[in-house]
């Protein structure tokens, strides 16, 4: 893929949904302003990692808040090339390349608004190779890429750069900012040089989810299970097939924490699993016993369509199919297990990895 | 007694009742007026029950008309959308992912102003009314005289709709106003849209409404009339001229809710069968259960209620092909050409009502040209059938709970007296008219989707103040308060919010009140 138009942004969107793991938020209106953007600008050139220049400066934007209140209050497309020009600004720097935090839900087709918006190309490579919920949680992390100075920008025209000791830091002053800014904001971040860009981020993921969505439409054409193609593209499993019997949520520090069960069917019948996310999911349990943990991908599709089910949309009743992929193995090193392992977010037991 | 009236697409259906007994049941054409073959329909029924009009106490009417009007394009009113979120939400102006031969149907104009509210309840911007006046001024300019007004967060706070409708009546005395909080829920996008086509929709609601009131009254019954909605419960004739849009899913409701009351059961699959396909939907205490994610009507996303329905390409104009080891019922039909294509007709072509015949389970046409048929080929298509259709209804089940299943519409003969691995499938009496004594039957609800601030130790309360509300709303939509009662309820935490906001859906039902 060398190009993002129009009409791939259904595509991306849809494997976009399926990589946000459950979180993400639901990409349509992430697809609206990608669709507007590149009516108005033309398509987005997509560029692999490994065809930067070194002194390229490559930032990456990102719709930072509830998913909730961006379906109802929702974001423009200037308020994202907003936050990219405040920070270059601040930077005194030419911006040369847009790149993407993370590959799930939203914040896959936030990048493409803003890169054409700003007439740069974008790489084909994020963050994380997933979703995650939090701003420090994307592998430039470990390679000491600092997510500051990084701006903030709303729909009003307020602005602001933040410039913090550690990244951590960051996504608290961002995430108190944007409460204030009616918990919805635009956000610029992780300034790279083009090599560190091509180090650190996972390469190909954009031209993955187009492919993704792809898959899953043309098995439906097909009526071959699109399931299947997803998980045999991804390289993982399928760990259950069932109904949602029971959802249990609670807000917890600002997050959507809770729980799933599903009855098993099909071939899973008298099988029980639960699934415990916090907007992502992070932990499927089979009868009792952990089959995948974060930062492995777990991903709730539904068993017809093989179209991803945000937590958010979890409802007694749904059939879907539960399949687990493997994360990009940096995220299984000790460094990237204490950013996004299962204990970081409160489970007390080691990562358990997908096997096919 | 009460009457209940279907007025579909093809058939206009009415039955009348006595409590729940069906004391007359008529299927007519539906004409082209609407009203024509109401007249038909309820003069049918006096022939074969003679009735004192002055006995009806209701009369309640499902129809197809407004949705298969957005679908086709037609009728439909110069509309303006007016979108109060300024400076937020100018990338995605109103009908941004419409088909754009409907923008072109309703003369679509989309207005941008500022207002709306944050998600705790701050503006996003005051009102500005010089800019509103000037917005309607250009309407008026534009023949626009249905407008939609959608405001940010305005199921949260309605305030500004509320005053952006007034300002806008001020300057475009006549014109049709919808709010959009008394529409649609939580998504801008969808709650406008749904808001947008119901304004489209006023003007035909007008002339419809009127038109069922004259047929009713010239019938000689004064008795109140009422449409049914999408959640299977009744607004009266004022409302619908002011939502259409509430009428859209209403006949499928209207089928499964009418399947309960035939068959005695308020928790059941109900599978309807048609010429072309067979729905199956679940009803939960005696509500079709929702369908959970967005639904498209004529290519725009809304989230209204829906019915969750499964359809299968299974019904009684189904072509049968193959032989006895490699049998295929559907997806193609004859359709309404049933009557000349199937064999019984004496057509020639195969289909799956042809089965039933020769396997003796309807007596449609002239028995004896199905006599031929292979009866391993008749016993094996009519396995297909049943394992299709168990295996729909598997789908649909939602628990390791048995669910009984009741089978409806002209084709249900199809089916047999038990699906494998399901159960005993009921058959009941005037099934074939299910949908107008759907309609009958209907309850009145009231409805609360909101986000609240749900303060330490205050979680009950807000939930008990919730369900007051959706008490009180149903009572005040003609309810007998002593019948009234929750029947929907569902909290979600919204995240990254602070002071633990959380959405709350509360319905409930209950009889309507009618005179005595």
């Amino acid at each position: 893929m060398r190009e993002i138009t129009e009409s791939d942004l259904a595509d991306v969107a849809r494997g976009a949904a399926v990589l946000g793991t459950g979180g993400g938020g639901d990409p349509y209106i992430g697809r609206l302003l990608a669709a507007a953007a590149v009516r108005a600008h033309g398509p987005v050139p997509l560029v692999a990692p490994a065809e930067v220049p070194d002194d390229a400066l490559v930032l990456t934007v990102a719709m930072m808040g509830a998913p909730t209140v961006m379906v109802e209050k929702l974001p423009s497309v200037d308020e994202i090339a907003t936050a990219a020009r405040t920070l270059a600004r601040y930077l005194g720097r030419e911006l040369t390349h847009i790149a993407c935090a993370e590959a799930g839900g939203v914040n896959s087709l936030i990048p493409v608004a803003a890169a054409a918006q700003l007439g740069l190309p974008l790489l084909d490579a994020d963050g994380m190779g997933r979703a995650f919920p939090e701003i420090q949680m994307v592998l430039p992390t470990l390679y000491g890429v600092r997510a500051t100075p990084m701006a903030i920008a709303d729909d009003k025209g307020n602005k602001g750069v933040l410039d913090t000791v550690d990244n951590h830091w960051a996504e608290r002053l961002a995430r108190s900012a944007t409460i204030d800014m009616g918990c919805s904001a635009m956000i610029a971040s992780f300034a790279m040089t083009g090599g560190q860009a091509r180090e650190a981020l996972v390469p190909g993921t954009l031209s993955l989810c187009a492919e993704l969505g792809a898959l899953a439409a043309s098995a439906r054409d097909d009526h071959t299970d699109p399931v299947d193609a997803l998980v045999r593209r991804l390289g993982g499993r399928r760990l259950f097939t069932g109904k949602v019997v029971d959802v249990r949520r609670r807000t917890a520090s600002g997050f959507a924490r809770g729980d799933a069960r599903l009855s098993g069917m099909d071939g899973d019948a008298g099988a029980e699993m639960v699934l415990r996310f916090q907007n992502e999911h992070l932990v499927a349990e089979r009868d009792g016993v952990v089959q995948v943990s974060v930062p492995d991908l777990i991903c709730v599709l539904d068993r017809e369509s093989g179209e991803a089910v945000t937590t958010e949309r979890l409802r007694f009743g749904q059939r879907v199919a539960v399949i687990a992929a493997p994360a990009d193995p940096r995220w299984h090193t000790p460094e990237g297990l204490a950013l996004a392992g299962p204990r970081y977010f409160g489970y007390d037991h080691d990562p358990v990895r997908v096997s096919a | 007694m009460r009457i209940g009236i279907d007025v579909g697409g093809t058939n206009t259906d009415a039955v009348l009742l006595d409590g729940t007994d069906v004391l007359a049941a008529i299927k007519t054409g539906t004409t082209p007026d609407v009203t024509s073959g109401i007249v038909a329909a309820v003069e049918g029924l006096h022939r074969q029950h003679a009735f004192d009009p002055a006995a009806v106490r209701a009369v309640m009417i499902g129809t197809t008309h407004f949705i298969n009007a957005l679908v086709e394009a037609r009728r439909l009113a110069p509309t303006a959308a007016v979108r109060l979120s300024l400076p937020a939400g100018s990338s995605l102006p109103p009908m941004v992912d419409w088909p754009r031969r409907l923008v072109d149907a309703v003369s679509g104009r989309g207005y941008l102003v500022h207002g709306g509210h944050e998600f705790d309840g701050r503006h996003i911007a005051e009102l500005d009314e010089a800019e509103l006046r000037r917005a309607a001024e250009d309407m008026g300019r534009a023949g626009i005289r249905s407008v939609a007004i959608t405001s940010v967060f305005s199921p949260v706070n309605a305030e500004f709709e509320t005053r952006a409708a007034e300002i806008i009546a001020a300057e475009l005395p006549g014109a049709a106003i919808s709010l959009s909080h008394e529409i649609g829920r939580i998504g801008l996008l969808e709650r406008e849209n749904a808001t947008i086509v119901n304004a489209a929709l006023r003007e035909l609601a007008a002339g419809i409404v009127d038109g069922l009131a004259a047929s009713v009254a010239g019938a000689g019954i004064s008795a109140p009339l009422y449409l049914s909605q999408n959640d299977g419960t009744l607004m009266d004739v004022d409302f619908a001229r002011r939502y259409p849009v509430a009428t859209f899913a209403s006949g499928p409701t209207n089928s499964m809710r009418g399947a309960a009351v035939l068959s005695g059961l308020d928790t059941c699959a109900v599978v309807d069968v048609g010429g072309t396909t067979s729905d199956v939907g679940v009803l939960d205490r005696g509500f079709p259960r929702e369908a959970t994610t967005e639904v498209s009507v004529a290519g725009i996303r809304t989230n209204f209620r829906m019915p969750d329905v499964l359809s299968v390409g299974v019904g009684g104009g189904s072509l049968v092909r193959g032989g006895p080891a490699d049998v295929a019922v559907g997806p193609e039909s004859v359709g309404y050409r049933l009557t000349s294509k199937a064999l019984v007709f004496g057509g020639d072509t195969l289909t799956a009502t042809d089965i039933a015949v020769a396997a003796g389970r309807a007596d449609i046409g002239d028995r004896s040209l199905v006599a031929h048929l292979d009866r391993d080929l008749v016993r094996a298509a009519l396995d297909r059938i049943a394992a299709e259709t168990a295996e729909a209804v598997e789908r649909m089940r939602t628990s390791a709970e048995p669910l009984p299943v009741v089978a409806v519409g002209g084709g249900s003969v199809l089916l047999p007296d038990e699906l494998a691995g399901v159960g005993p499938v009921r058959r009941p009496e005037n099934h074939a008219v299910a949908n107008a004594i759907g309609a009958a039957i209907a309850q009145v609800g009231g409805e609360v989707d909101r986000v609240y601030a749900v303060e330490p130790g205050r979680r009950d309360a807000v939930v008990d103040e919730a369900k007051q509300e959706a008490v009180d709303r149903a009572v005040a939509a003609g309810a007998r308060p002593s019948t009234v009662a929750v029947v929907d309820f569902d909290e979600v935490p919204i995240p990254y919010l602070p002071g633990n906001a959380t959405r709350i859906r509360v319905k409930a039902v209950g009889d309507l009140q009618v005179g005595s």
